[in-house]
Formats: C-alpha cells, structure tokens, sequence
C-alpha cells in the first residue's frame, strides 16, 4: 500500500519517469520516509505506555534483590524497558548504589539503556530488516551483561566518587498514574520525540536516496569491506561524537552497506554511537573517579570492536 | 507557594522551568519558583528521574516535561 501511495505522488502526480534516476531516487525517498515514520510513531507511541510501567524506582526493587549474573542479565533487560535519558544517568546511578544494586550490575543496566533504545532498533527494523535488528539486540544486551560481570568482579567500588555512599534518598511516593495518564505521557512523549529526530530522517532519507541513485556500488568494499582491519576501529572513534542522531545516522548506514560497508563494522558503528558518546561520559564524571571511567570506556570500546570484528568474520 | 524543578540542567529541565513559570504567570499565583540542580539536593527527593516537579516540598511529577496546561492543574 506504501509503495502504490509512493507511486502515484512522484510517478503520476509528479509525472517522472520510473526509468529516471530522479524518479526511481524520489520514490525511494518518498517510500522509505513514510514507512520510517508511520513505524516510530505508532511503536514509539506503545513501548511509552508500556514504559509508565517500569519507572527507574522500580527497576530499582527488582535488581537490590537480585545477584551477580542473573542480575547482569535482569539488569541489561530492564535497561530496555526502563525510560532513561542521559540526564537522568546522575540519579539513577546514585538511586541504584544507595540501595545497594552491586557496582557490576548498575553498569549492565547503564550500558543497556542507551544502547538498546526504541529509536535505533525501530530504524533498524524499518530500514535493515528485523533479522539485523535482532543481532544489534541481541550483541548490546550480550556487551552490557558482560562488561557488567567483568566490571563487576574488578572490585572498583572505590573509585566511585565518596559522596555517593554517603547519599541518603528520600522516601517519596510517586503518585500512581491512571490509563489516561499513561496515554497522554505516551502521546506527548511521542511528539517530543518525532520533533526532535523527524528532521534528521528527513535529510538521513534523502541523502540516502541520493547516495543510492549515484554512488558506484562497490564504492567502500575496498576500504571498508570485511577484510579490512582497521575500518572497525575507525567506526568505532567516528561514532564516539555522533551522540543522539542515531536516528539521523541509521539511513545512511543502510545505503552504505547496499555500497559495501560490512555488516559487523557497521554495527559497532552504531553501538559507539548509542552507547560511547563524550556528553554521556562527561555525565557519569559526576559519579566516577577518573581511572573508574578509563576502565569503563576501555571496556565497552573493546567489546564494541570484538563484535564489529566478530560479525565481519560471521557474515 | 514554593515551587522547585529539579534537574541537573539538560534541556527537559530547562522546558519544564519555562513551562512553570507560564503557568504561574498565567494563574497569576504567588510562587517562588527555584531551579535545584545539586545532585544532592535533589537525590534526597527520593527522585530517579529527572526533572521532578516538587510543589510545597512534595514531588508531583518525575522524569518528564508537562505542558504549561498539566502544570496549571497541579497548582
């Protein structure tokens, strides 16, 4: 139906030939942008509703019951579920520690929720297919329950910054929501996000379309096929800066891998991009000494390069 | 009236700020509006999320921006 719809505007209303490369790039644009927004609105709009349920206070309760390894992998799945933005990464971090969520497991959730979020996987559904949409899940859930464990059994509780152990939360309920409540947060929530990201998509879609309709098709095989080493890494140190355009990034890795890129590069590009950024580190800096930081970064910086490699290696 | 936003300073907090000092203005109460943004401060909220809307020493609302028309039924 999204196709006759693409159609009918640019080959009928707009009269261009489907044989033009102007006509067949428009439509591509036309098309993918639809589909790609009808996706966010609709999802974005369920996982909020499902999310009013899982506020960080709860999560919270869950995980101070629980202990190393169930924990880690508990913790990586409620990082999906729970909402989280980077300015809440200060008092959830603080919330978990105070009630005694172990170090390891507090980091397992840090790295999952940045990572797995609705709007790269909802992309990469859209415009990858759900099989890539389900290896990016299924590795960043993999890399937060391990880096966590790993984390976890280092012992680094003292480079925590002092202050934090010396926090006492209050008690405050959080008054209960009702069903109206949670439709009108989901909508709003919905709205804020579409604001946002729409016009990254937009340019994301249409430079795609471009690259589609005239960049040669084996342009990156040579420098950034899967033979090629030092691609991961170098998709790893651009991702780092790239914070929060995932959604913006997504459409040009799409076209790139129809021209080459290899699939395992440009997963960790991704990861870096969601899960590596300089404002988030500047962030935990709040609570983490220096070295406690170092040893963060360095752990997911390899982790995110072991799966990069690993899948060039895989597919 | 004592208002507070809590909320380290990222951009929601900034619009949840804008949005109460509207919705103030427009009910013309008397409140005394003022950013919190020590982590310590805040965290002793018993609070997650931020920004947190706290009226008269009471969290209303935590981990999302209001409009300026939600924040006027809370006063």
């Amino acid at each position: 139906m999204l196709q006759t719809i693409a159609d009918t505007m640019v080959y009928s209303l707009l009269k261009l030939s489907s044989n033009s490369m102007l006509g067949t790039a428009l439509n591509f644009f036309v098309y993918e942008s639809i589909k790609i927004f009808l996706m966010l609105i609709i999802i974005i709009f369920f996982v909020s509703i499902l999310r009013s349920y899982f506020p960080a206070e709860k999560t919270k309760k869950i995980l101070n019951s629980k202990h190393h390894f169930w924990g880690n992998i508990i913790a990586a799945l409620l990082g999906i579920v729970t909402p989280f933005c980077s300015c809440s990464a200060v008092p959830v971090f603080i919330g978990f520690i105070e009630s005694g969520v172990p170090l390891g497991i507090t980091f397992s959730f840090l790295i999952a929720s940045p990572m797995v979020n609705e709007v790269a996987v909802i992309m990469l559904w859209g415009l990858l297919g759900w099989k890539i949409m389900l290896i990016y899940i299924i590795s960043g859930l993999t890399i937060a329950i391990i880096a966590g464990i790993i984390m976890g059994k280092l012992k680094l509780e003292r480079f925590v910054q002092d202050y934090v152990y010396e926090m006492k939360l209050g008690e405050n309920k959080i008054p209960d929501q009702s069903i109206k409540d949670r439709i009108n947060y989901a909508l709003n929530y919905t709205k804020q996000i579409m604001k946002k990201i729409s016009i990254y998509i937009i340019i994301a879609i249409a430079l795609g379309g471009f690259i589609h309709g005239y960049a040669p098709a084996d342009l990156l095989v040579k420098y950034a096929g899967k033979d090629s080493i030092i691609a991961v890494p170098l998709a790893v140190l651009i991702g780092v800066p790239l914070y929060s355009n995932a959604a913006g990034i997504i459409p040009i890795i799409t076209v790139l891998i129809q021209k080459g890129l290899s699939l395992g590069t440009a997963l960790a590009f991704m990861m870096a991009v969601t899960a590596l950024s300089f404002p988030e580190m500047i962030i935990l800096k709040n609570v983490l000494k220096t070295p406690l930081l170092i040893i963060f970064v360095a752990i997911l910086f390899v982790s995110i390069l072991f799966t990069g490699y690993l899948f060039n290696i895989l597919i | 009236m004592n208002i507070e936003i809590l909320g380290m300073g990222c951009e929601k907090c900034k619009k949840l700020y804008t949005a109460t000092e509207q919705a103030v203005n427009e009910k013309s109460i008397n409140a005394h509006i003022k950013e919190v943004k020590d982590i310590k401060q805040i965290m002793q909220y018993g609070i997650m999320s931020t920004p947190a809307l706290v009226i008269d020493g009471k969290v209303k609302i935590s981990g999302k921006v209001l409009s300026k028309d939600e924040i006027k039924q809370l006063l």
